[in-house]
């Protein structure tokens, strides 16, 4: 971030040409002094690390290239079935959430059964560990034996426990961000004429979207590793492809290959929730530097 | 001007909150190109009246007529109603994640369903009229406070409504600020719009006001032209106020 004025009409001051050399030479020896650390740091621990008894042991078992390019092919198979999953999970997610926040927000005694439902649905959920409410539905459900449902396969169960699972968080982060929306906002749209939904729709929700946007990204970013677990159910997504080529090759490489895979996949959407709070924060303090 | 037909009437409106009587018996006949000032002490009621005029506030009893339609009755659709009444607030209200000209057209657009070119025509004539045309693609927070006030009038007139309300549109502004939004609405004013203002701006009451209505604790204490009830009062409270606010 540069804080330099850019006013090209007049030159700038003897003073300011002085302030901004100092600044210049001080941001240099800033850069300097971290890439120094940096490096020392770096060395000291690869070194620490090499001359641990254990590590040629470690090196072969968790980071054998050979492994890695033997499981390659299986455990890229199995993150194709993560990324779908994910994909129809995000759906599934925004649709519920948005239904059971706006029901959450309902006003006036005649939803009162709705909101109690809804407000039961989000503890229930809430509290539940993802892993039983995995288990529950991809062996309980099938269990019934309903028509037409009884042959789903895995991959599609998970991806409604992870719809029940994550609709809970994600509709609580948007009440939180409907009800932040100061009632004078609403006030003001109803004055208008706009009805309750329109209100809602045109002036509510764009605000409340506004504000919970970084949350909403980072239940995102864990939505995007807890697809994962789908392989409890027996799926063979990348977890499970790695849990295969370990059992096979006697090596653990192919889940170290997993886990690398799913960080790669999350890292995007972690570094543009990061830009897109920092955005936010400078927008919000703009006209302060403290 | 076309002959004066009566725009609003109120019929012996009264509301508590709670066990506080806020209005106690209100009377007032508003016509067409009127400006009327309410005047009073602060909580003498006087947004609590123009908010049940909008129907943002429902009444315990009386009757409120808008162009002879009984709108306090509860099958009239009260949307459609406030779609008929402009109203600008003492704190602007804008809405901030929309430019001054979406902020202006929202209702046109979504409530009287015009097209966007329509609207946007119309927004911008209002825009230019209170000299913002050249801010209507800015965001509120861009804007000062007297010109956020005066996108809330724009807002307010897009859609012709047949009564403005104002409710002290000039309190949270700076002073230097009160004199351009002050100018607009007696532009309005002459312009033959229809308005019911709340106001502490006595000086303005009295300049831009056809009627002023001294409000009294929730009753209606003295009302009549500006040159009366200013110089002349004919009620010892009336003048005690006026004392207060002319010293
Ligand atoms: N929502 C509410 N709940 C309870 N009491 C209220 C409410 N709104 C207003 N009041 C009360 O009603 C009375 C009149 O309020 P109102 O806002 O109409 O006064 P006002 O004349 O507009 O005053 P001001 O000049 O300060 O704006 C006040 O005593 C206030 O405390
Ligand atoms: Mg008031």
């Amino acid at each position: 971030m540069t804080r330099e004025p850019r006013d090209t009409a007049r030159p700038p001051s003897e003073l300011e040409l002085g302030r901004r050399a100092f600044r210049r030479r001080q941001t240099a020896r800033s850069v300097a002094i971290a890439v120094v650390s940096t490096i020392a740091f770096a060395v000291v621990a690869w070194f620490t690390i090499l001359s641990t008894p254990g590590w040629e042991r470690v090196q072969e078992s968790f980071f054998s290239i050979d492994a890695a390019v033997k499981a390659w092919p299986r455990v890229i198979d199995g993150l194709w079935l993560n990324i779908r999953v994910l994909f129809f999970a995000v759906i599934g997610v925004a649709i519920v959430s948005l239904l059971l926040a706006t029901v959450r927000t309902l006003r006036g005694p005649v939803f009162f059964p709705l909101r109690a439902l809804a407000a039961g649905y989000t503890d229930l959920f809430r509290g539940m560990p993802l892993i039983i409410v995995l288990y529950l539905v991809g062996f309980g459900i099938p269990g019934l034996r309903l028509e037409g449902l009884g042959r789903m396969p895995a991959e599609f169960w998970g991806t409604i426990a992870l719809i029940l699972t994550y609709s809970a968080y994600v509709s609580e982060v948007l009440r939180a961000g409907i009800e932040s929306v100061h009632p004078s906002q609403r006030l003001a749209a109803r004055s208008l004429g706009l009805g309750y939904a329109k209100t809602l729709r045109l002036v509510v929700l764009p605000q409340a979207a506004r504000k919970v946007t970084p949350a909403l990204m980072n239940d995102f970013v864990a939505m995007q590793k807890d697809v994962g677990l789908i392989s409890v159910l027996g799926a063979v997504d990348a977890v499970r492809a790695a849990q295969i080529e370990t059992a096979a090759a006697f090596n653990f490489t192919p889940y170290v290959l997993a886990g690398l895979l799913f960080v790669l996949l999350a890292l995007p959407m972690i570094r543009l929730t990061d830009w897109y709070t920092a955005r936010m924060r400078v927008r919000e303090q703009m006209g302060s530097i403290v | 001007m076309s002959a004066r037909e009566t725009v609003l009437q109120l019929r012996d409106i009264h509301k508590s909150f709670g066990d506080t009587p806020v209005l106690r018996g209100i009377d007032l006949t508003v016509t067409s190109h009127q400006v009327v000032a309410l005047i009073g002490a602060s909580g003498s009621g006087k947004s609590t009246l123009l908010r049940t005029i909008n129907l943002l506030e429902p009444i315990d009893d009386g009757q409120i007529l808008l162009r002879g339609e009984d709108i306090s009755d509860p099958r009239v659709k009260a949307d459609a109603v406030r779609a008929r009444i402009g109203v600008v607030f003492q704190a602007f209200n804008l809405f901030p994640h929309l430019t001054v000209l979406d902020n202006v057209t929202l209702a046109s657009r979504h409530v009287f369903r015009r097209a966007r070119a329509e609207a946007e025509a119309r927004g911008m004539e209002l825009l230019e009229q209170i000299g913002l045309a050249d801010k209507a693609t800015e965001y509120p927070d861009r804007l000062s406070g007297g010109q956020q006030q005066r996108t809330a009038i724009a807002r307010a007139l897009a859609t012709d409504p047949e009564l403005l309300l104002l409710d002290e549109v000039t309190s949270a502004l700076d002073p230097e600020l009160v004199g351009e939004v002050l100018d607009a609405v007696r532009q309005l004013g002459e312009s033959g719009t229809t308005i019911v203002m709340a106001t502490h701006e006595m000086a303005f009451a009295r300049d831009v006001a056809d009627h002023v209505v001294f409000l009294d604790r929730g009753v209606i204490e003295e009302e009549g032209p500006p040159a009366k009830l200013f110089w002349t009062p004919s009620s010892p409270r009336t003048r005690e106020f006026l004392a207060r606010f002319l010293a």
